[in-house]
């Protein structure tokens, strides 16, 4: 997988995830948002995960993790798209991203973090 | 030690130690490859290959996911144990169903207590995954072979649907 795409748009930054990222990738990824969140003063942060065929333990921990740094660096998380067929396979695996916020899609998480972040 | 669910025929065989030899296949199979698993890369292609085997063979989207996570479970449990291994993927047809087989084997260090290695949530390695438990949520059959200082071969199978 190329770099990740991380786009600013307003208070918030989109990561786009590309299909069948390897861990190398994922971690990458969760450098590259710890970094650009503080650097560009972003609110809050939606990473679309709709584009994965799989979730698993790795992925799980690695965006629970993005979504607690990002925290500590005063900024919120959602992850949206995960599709019904990944949902179900994390759930029957046991995988839990835990208080980490969810939405259905990109609009619905832009929904999310402009009231979660509306000061 | 072994700890087993359902039957796995293919796996180990009465004949001889089951964490050497692969399972006899009396015909060839075009439905069947072998990734060798040496590097974390090696866990993408593994459920890869999963993946496209099991919608090949008919699986719906959803079962075809849950047998490519728990592939990716099992590679990852080879890179995190016994640095490499290799993970078998077959479809294996009945005579009135078609499942897909899924073998993972290592000569790592092997399982010292598989019954608590079963255990919901227990893992040895810094809490990555949820181990073999939710590995057997995922698929229909699962049975385990283990031998400290031999090796491991995970087998489990699931039914198309």
């Amino acid at each position: 997988m190329a770099a990740p795409v991380i786009l600013k748009q307003g208070k918030f930054l989109i990561a786009s995830m590309q299909p069948a990222p390897s861990d190398a990738d994922l971690v990458l990824l969760r450098n590259a948002l710890v970094q650009q969140v503080s650097r560009s003063r972003s609110r809050g942060v939606i990473i679309d995960v709709t584009s994965l065929d799989v979730i698993d333990s790795f992925a799980t921990r690695t965006l629970r993790d993005i979504a607690h740094m990002i925290r500590l660096r005063g900024a919120e998380t959602v992850i949206v798209g995960i599709q019904p067929e990944v949902a179900f396979a994390m759930v029957q695996l046991g995988l839990v991203l835990e208080d980490v916020a969810t939405t259905l899609d990109l609009e619905e998480g832009i929904a999310y973090l402009d009231v979660k972040t509306a000061k | 030690m072994r700890h087993g669910a359902g039957s796995c025929p293919e796996a180990g065989g009465a004949s001889s130690n089951p964490l050497l030899g692969h399972p006899l296949n009396t015909h060839s199979d075009e439905l069947e490859v072998i990734i060798k698993i040496n590097s974390e890369d090696d866990i993408l292609s593994a459920r890869q290959k999963a993946r496209t085997l099991a919608l090949g063979a008919g699986f719906s989207l959803t079962d075809a996911t849950l047998v490519a996570t728990a592939v990716s479970e099992l590679a990852r449990n080879i890179i995190l144990y016994a640095r490499q291994g290799e993970i078998e993927e077959k479809i294996v047809r009945g005579s009135d169903r078609v499942g897909i087989v899924i073998v993972a084997r290592d000569g790592g260090p092997g399982i010292h207590d598989v019954e608590r290695a079963m255990q919901i949530g227990y893992s040895t390695s810094r809490s990555l995954g949820l181990g073999l438990p939710g590995v057997k949520r995922l698929m229909d059959d699962f049975e385990i072979v283990s031998k400290a200082g031999q090796g491991t071969i995970v087998t489990a199978r699931k039914w198309k649907r």
